[in-house]
């Protein structure tokens, strides 16, 4: 319906919450109250998560990190509608969608601090690590769909990836491959305006990423990202029509990175404050809040409870990944191979020799 | 035993373990209509329907799906049309493919089979004609596998379609046509096993590929003159059976390294620095290596044949060392 009716060469937008928290009755999905609790929970849980992982990095204890701040609605309502046979192929920005599909934040906290096991995924959480190149991995969804096809198994391959990847050759050939193999895929562009410094109309000559898909042979929707409402319904859509056969789609969400590319970036020499306060004004939390409170559903005493709860869950999270021992130096040997080739037996042996040597000395 | 072509042989491989696994599933440019460039995936659709794809040209394509294809429990094969265009991938060979086990923490197999037809053959010219195995080798996470004989491009390919890890599969043009025996019964060739494919005592030719029929013909011209040669095919390139060659070059003493890559930087550097670290006492002589001049495949055939390593040159090589 969405993709019908939203034309992306005309610049048109699918919303349904606007920034005051007011529904487009026409346009609701099925979601009730408490499912926006929940998701509203959840995004709260991204943002203080979030900003608690730029504190761990300035500290020391997290790597460079990409912030997610202002894109919560993106990762909460784009992954509602998966179901754990879904695959999510994601890139460096959706530790939250990673979340959401089942991946534990102490293990997206240990990946964070640098330990590899933080990417080894538990059982059925069928979520692949991050890829860091940019544009690399939507392929690995269009690949994943086509095993997905060819056993029929029903599942779904949601790749997300941002407005900078999609001018990697990669993303052209994982659309175009899709689109000819009726991958049951599902494209989902993070259109948060920048790529590192670079703003997006720097980036393409298109009006709308979304019309890209067009020339693919299937559908592309823009849609508002900070609308939790509106990314749930298209995303629905678009999954429903890729587990019934119907082939891959483009979903282009508008929105806004409020924080820095990563923890390596400043955003002060590329957009101004004024910018980035318009966008605090449309900031996806703030207008579910807003929806919730008209319909009785949010209180401060609730808000505060969730802080609470939220904050608790984030620092044991950290607390428990800070706890894991660094991995022995074996490792690096171990996870090369399924068995370590005889080469790789030799280096290791000779590296835990040399450590010997040096604890004695 | 009946003779085959390496062509036939990677076919039969290809069928026996279709038949045995249908996880296998192929992908590539042209690999139906034309079976691929050299015709070895031929008859695949008509005996199984659904499991060879043609892509649109795409190599990154065509590698990245293999992975993630690979990633949820298929067992891909994937051609590139020449090894050339693999160039056209490698963010998808090197920074994905090759590190995606251990990125992952060793939990998931990566069993992706890379078909690349490489080398010269006549008139390919510059970007048809490349050895890049170099290339891959330098990269941890690879596995480069360089057949010789038909024999054993039908065992070792059994081998990496029944692996759980990457292979690279380097298929020269020149040897396609080759025939020698090769059996109809079930038979792999493990990795990391080189081939001494002829016992000498005076000087270890160590041959990658293209280079062994031509080391055992230099063999064959040295052997009048009283100088044996022993020709060592390394057959998988990582892993790299070191024992057979430093074994041999322990008995003796002299050691070529050849393959048809441009020398600089080429697995023959990697071979030769090899048994000069850990073989020198064994040495009566400097390790020699025969490879292709640092320049572009010229289109021109008489060019080209300037280019490629011949006989000849390890004929030469082995007098000098012999001498």
């Amino acid at each position: 319906m969405f993709a019908d009716r939203y034309d992306p060469l005309q610049d048109e937008m699918v919303s349904i919450l606007t920034p005051d928290g007011c529904c487009d009755e026409t346009l609701r999905p099925d979601l009730d109250d408490e499912q926006i609790r929940t998701m509203y929970r959840q995004m709260l849980t991204m943002r203080l998560y979030d900003r608690k992982a730029v504190s761990m990095q300035r500290q020391g204890r997290f790597g460079t990190y990409a912030q997610m701040e202002g894109q919560e609605a993106c990762m909460a309502a784009s992954t509602y509608p998966l179901e754990p046979r879904d695959w999510i192929v994601s890139s460096y920005r959706e530790t939250g969608a990673m979340w959401m599909h089942g991946v534990p934040l102490k293990l997206l906290s240990l990946y964070w601090m640098g330990n590899e096991f933080g990417s080894h995924m538990p059982d059925g959480v069928n979520v692949l690590p991050v890829s860091i190149p940019v544009g690399s991995h939507p392929l690995h969804a269009v690949g994943l769909a086509y095993a997905g096809k060819y056993r029929q198994d029903g599942s779904v391959a949601v790749t997300y990836f941002g407005d900078g990847a999609t001018s990697e050759g990669d993303v052209h050939e994982a659309m175009n491959l899709a689109g000819v193999y009726e991958a049951p895929c599902v494209f989902f562009c993070q259109n948060n305006q920048y790529a590192i410094s670079v703003p997006v109309r720097e980036q393409t000559a298109s009006p709308t990423i979304a019309q890209k898909a067009l020339a693919y042979g299937f559908p592309g929707v823009l849609v508002d990202g900070n609308d939790i409402m509106a990314v749930y319904a298209v995303m629905q859509e678009a999954v429903e029509r890729a587990r019934r056969g119907g082939g891959p789609s483009l979903i282009e969400a508008y929105t806004y990175r409020l924080g820095a590319h990563t923890t390596a970036d400043d955003p002060t020499k590329y957009r101004d404050d004024a910018e980035v306060e318009f966008w605090r004004s449309r900031d996806p939390l703030l207008r579910v809040q807003k929806y919730l409170h008209a319909r009785g559903a949010w209180s401060e005493d609730w808000e505060h409870e969730l802080l609470e709860a939220c904050t608790g869950e984030v620092e044991q999270a950290m607390n428990d990944a800070e706890a894991v021992p660094q991995p022995p130096p074996q490792d690096m040997f171990r996870y090369m191979f399924a068995e370590p080739s005889a080469a790789l037996r030799e280096q290791e042996a000779a590296l835990l020799a040399a450590l010997q040597v040096q604890q004695k000395g | 035993m009946p003779k085959k072509s390496m062509r036939d042989a990677l076919r039969e491989a290809l069928h026996e373990e279709m038949e045995r696994d249908d996880s296998i599933i192929v992908l590539g440019e042209d690999v139906i209509t034309h079976g691929g460039p050299y015709a070895v995936t031929r008859g695949i659709d008509e005996k199984f329907p659904g499991r060879i794809r043609q892509t649109p040209i795409s190599e990154a394509g065509i590698v990245g799906t293999a992975l993630g294809a690979a990633l949820c429990g298929m067992r891909p094969v994937a051609e590139v049309m020449y090894v050339d265009f693999a160039t056209c991938a490698m963010d998808e060979v090197v920074n994905q493919m090759a590190k995606v086990r251990y990125m992952f923490g060793g939990q998931t197999d990566v069993p992706v089979v890379l078909r690349l037809p490489s080398g010269s053959a006549r008139l390919l010219a510059a970007q048809h004609s490349q050895c890049l195995e170099a290339w891959f080798l330098h990269v941890p996470g690879l596995q480069v596998v360089v057949p010789s004989t038909a024999y054993d491009a039908k065992g070792l390919l059994k081998t990496a379609l029944r692996g759980k890890d990457p292979v690279l599969f380097m298929e020269y043009k020149r040897l396609y046509t080759n025939e020698c025996e090769v059996p109809d019964e079930d038979y792999a060739i493990p990795f990391g096993q080189a081939d001494v494919k002829r016992e000498g005592r005076d000087v270890t030719i160590v041959a990658t590929g293209p280079m062994v029929p031509k080391a055992l013909e230099a063999a064959d011209l040295l052997s009048p003159e009283g100088i044996e040669v022993e020709v060592v095919d390394t057959r998988t390139l990582v892993p790299f059976d070191k024992a057979t060659v430093f074994a041999s070059v322990g008995k003796t003493n002299r050691a070529i390294v050849t393959d048809e890559e441009v020398k600089r930087g080429g697995t023959s550097a990697e071979i030769a620095s090899l048994i000069a670290e850990e073989c020198f006492d064994a040495l009566d002589a400097p390790v020699k290596r025969v490879a292709a001049a640092e320049v572009p495949m010229p289109f021109s055939p008489e060019l080209e044949k300037l280019v490629v390593p011949k006989t000849e040159h390890l004929v030469a090589a082995a007098r000098e060392l012999v001498g």
